[in-house]
């Protein structure tokens, strides 16, 4: 009964909105249209239609999944605080965090789909039982384990948590605390496998590095924390969830400190490499220098850097930094930067030249590009799903119309008139 | 469900006759969809601008079982055979191909080893020719599973080198050192597969189930020698060119998004032949034999000669040794 009436309210919020709305979930829709239909020309003719090849063998796609796992895991960011250092800022906020966890997980997995030709259910020979998952060996069977189940912690969690409030129950902590404290673990997990995926490699000096794990988490939670003061800064301007300014100082200084990290292990990579360059700094000095005519990366990579140095050096200065206009810039600089560093920055470089020696360079066609944006905007999608349905229900505008009281007013807090209601939220605000 | 009990869905076959066959839990659910899909075939089948012939009907149902067929090593023998069967007959429904597949396994005492003679060798690329042809390598996209690297004497340097060199071989003052896959001892391309498809035969060669692979190149990042080729489209072989003398784990046929790599030619040297590059290497630079064989004239290479292989220092242990006279 509820959760049908939970299915019915779910259903209302995203197909109900203003012309601005409709517009945006429209744009998505027809991006998401666009990509699968490179997509489907992928399927049929094969990734010959990309611009990998058997020198290049990854190209946007990995790039996009390893980014993206860093915006994923950087929910811990929140959780971490909200959750379990009852951080009572974060308390609203957390809920976004998850979702952008989830919407950033599901273009993982749309990445590492679009990245293997043909047609998704092929990966049923990963499934354990009737398959075969080459764990603990593989790192890729390592990542997928590890991604799905971030991505069914994040799931439940909000979802039993909403769920309760729209059924006018008290989430029971017993029940949904022990999956945080694995979430918060799990989260750290995500991005060190995604990272060992790499660094693993032998046959690729670039990426065969200790470093690479902690930078990748460092760069994570730099673009995770962006990401989520841009859309905490969204919703406070277009909406009456109450996220208070607090939440917003603490995660960007928490962004700040990670992109000062992430720039010193850049510095130290770039010694590193270039100090006393060895054959292994070949595939560095064509990404930052270029290797003769072959400098195809070196403008993109140039101007993450600049990103990212502007941008922390803007976040250090504290005027600057709580002025929420600055802030926002100086977010979506980060997030942009760290996009170009960790993902082209970071993949295909680690396949120029191959290990004999060749150097074959790499650009995108118009397929990689739309089925790429089509997964940015399935994501997105999901995103704003997610919080069209959460909103309401934590703003107390949204229960279960089976429960035996009339639902509180908007934005009230139902302690006095029910008092079974006190505490119902994990968070609290006062 | 016993291994032998249920009989698997019946089928009916374009001409009338049931399928029966013992199957096991995962057969059983490869059965249970092949039924769902053998329906909807059939359902579509009568459809006018659908109405597939019994050929292409029978093409259905295959492409279905190989779509579920199992990973090659937890086989039995008879569904390895099976399996065979299905493929031949689907290259003869698809490309109108006769061809035989062999499953031969690895001989017992064989470990197969190869040795390059830098100082023989003059740029010809027989080797990479009859390679091409053995295994049947797409014509389209000029797969090469041998790279011969032109390099200039007294440097050992592949990146200096040229791999693409189009005039004629040999050219003054330069040397050739010929690479394909080492078969490593301890190839890093087999731990990263997250699906199992790739491992390492008894008797050293490393081979990939193309029906398993998932296409997800983890396998060519891993590889520190460039030898894994990945099928970007379906491969083309002109019917006429095709060796039909093919074995499961080497040279037939490869569908798109599939990753395939040299197998010292499987299907020749597991019957005893050279590989098709060391038989048609008209200077005597390529030995290869059996490294457990104390009388084999690899041995004697690696017992007497100056002997080097390429990146050492990763520990991959390739069992190709480069030597000069």
């Amino acid at each position: 009964m509820h959760l049908r009436a939970f299915l019915l309210y779910a259903l209302r919020a995203v197909t109900s909105g203003d012309r601005r709305y409709h517009l945006w979930m429209g744009s998505l829709t027809a991006v998401m249209l666009g990509g699968g239909y490179a997509y489907l020309v992928q399927a049929e003719h094969g990734l010959v239609v990309t611009g990998m090849n058997d020198h290049v063998s990854w190209g946007l796609y990995i790039s996009n999944m390893a980014f993206l796992v860093g915006v994923a895991a950087a929910a811990v960011m929140l959780v971490l605080p909200a959750y379990v250092l009852k951080d009572v800022d974060f308390s609203k906020a957390v809920l976004l965090a998850e979702g952008v966890a989830v919407s950033a997980l599901v273009m993982c997995l749309g990445f590492v789909m679009a990245n293997s030709p043909g047609y998704p259910w092929k990966w049923w020979r990963l499934t354990p039982g009737i398959g075969l998952l080459n764990w603990p060996d593989s790192m890729l069977a390592w990542d997928v384990v590890m991604l799905n189940g971030y991505l069914v912690l994040n799931l439940f969690i909000p979802l039993y948590i909403l769920y309760s409030h729209f059924i006018g129950e008290q989430p029971l902590k017993r029940k949904y605390v022990p999956f945080v404290y694995m979430s918060v673990f799990w989260a750290v997990s995500i991005h060190l496998v995604t990272a060992f995926l790499f660094a693993g490699l032998t046959a690729r000096p670039f990426w065969n590095s200790a470093l690479l794990g902690p930078r990748f988490l460092a760069s994570a939670f730099t673009a995770g924390p962006a990401c989520m003061i841009l859309l905490i800064g969204f919703i406070r301007a277009n909406t009456r969830y109450p996220i208070p300014a607090g939440a917003v100082d603490k995660l960007a200084i928490a962004t700040t400190v990670a992109a000062q990290a992430n720039l010193v292990m850049l510095l130290s990579e770039l010694i590193f490499e270039f100090y006393s360059p060895t054959h292994h700094s070949i595939s560095a000095r064509y990404l930052f220098f270029g290797l003769g005519e072959h400098d195809a990366l070196v403008p993109w990579i140039r101007t993450g850097i600049a990103l990212n140095i502007a941008a922390t050096c803007v976040l250090m200065i504290h005027p600057l930094r709580r002025n929420p206009r600055v802030l926002m810039w100086a977010c979506a600089a980060l997030f942009l930067g760290i996009w170009v560093e960790k993902g082209i920055g970071l993949v295909v470089p680690g396949f120029v030249p191959s290990p004999l020696g060749e150097i074959v360079e790499y650009t995108p066609t118009w397929v990689e590009l739309w089925v790429t944006a089509g997964i940015w905007a399935m994501g997105l999608f999901v995103l704003t799903v997610l919080v069209r349905v959460a909103l309401p229900i934590e703003l107390g505008e949204a229960r279960s119309p089976y429960l035996e009281a009339p639902p509180p007013a908007r934005g009230a807090r139902p302690r006095t008139a029910r008092p079974r209601y006190k505490d119902v939220r994990p968070f609290r605000t006062r | 469900m016993s291994d032998d009990g249920t009989p698997a869905l019946p089928e009916t076959l374009p001409d009338g006759t049931l399928l029966q066959k013992p199957v096991d839990r995962r057969g059983a659910l490869g059965l249970l969809a092949a039924g769902v899909v053998a329906g909807v075939a059939a359902a579509s089948a009568c459809r006018p601008l659908n109405a597939s012939t019994p050929e292409e009907r029978e093409l259905k149902v295959l492409e279905w079982q190989e779509f579920t067929q199992k990973h090659y090593r937890r086989m039995t023998e008879s569904e390895r055979a099976e399996t065979v069967r299905r493929i031949e007959r689907l290259a003869e429904l698809r490309h109108h191909e006769e061809v035989t597949i062999a499953t031969t396994d690895a001989q017992p005492g064989v470990l197969f080893g190869y040795a390059f003679n830098i100082s023989k060798c003059q740029g010809y690329r027989n080797c990479v020719e009859a390679c091409i042809n053995e295994n049947n390598l797409d014509r389209a996209s000029d797969t090469q599973y041998i790279r011969i690297f032109e390099m200039e004497d007294g440097v050992v340097n592949l990146e200096d080198a040229d791999p693409t060199y189009q005039h004629e071989a040999p050219a003054e003052g330069h040397f050739y050192m010929g690479t394909q896959c080492f078969q490593c001892a301890n190839p890093p391309c087999v731990p990263v597969c997250p699906v199992g498809a790739t491992w390492q035969e008894p008797d050293g060669i490393v081979v990939i189930d193309y029906n398993w692979c998932v296409g997800c190149r983890a396998c060519m990042a891993a590889c520190p020698y460039w030898a894994r080729r990945f099928n970007w489209a379906a491969p083309e072989v002109p019917a006429d060119e095709v060796n039909p003398v093919q074995h499961y784990l080497g040279n037939r046929g490869r569908k798109k998004g599939c990753v395939e790599k040299c197998t010292f030619c499987i299907h020749r040297t597991r019957k005893g032949l050279l590989p098709a590059c060391a038989e048609a290497c008209p200077t005597g630079a390529r030995v290869f034999g059996n490294l457990l064989d104390p009388d084999s004239e690899i041995r004697w290479v690696l017992a007497n000669k100056q002997i080097f292989r390429l990146k050492e220092e990763l520990a991959t242990e390739p069992r190709f040794w480069y030597f000069s006279d």
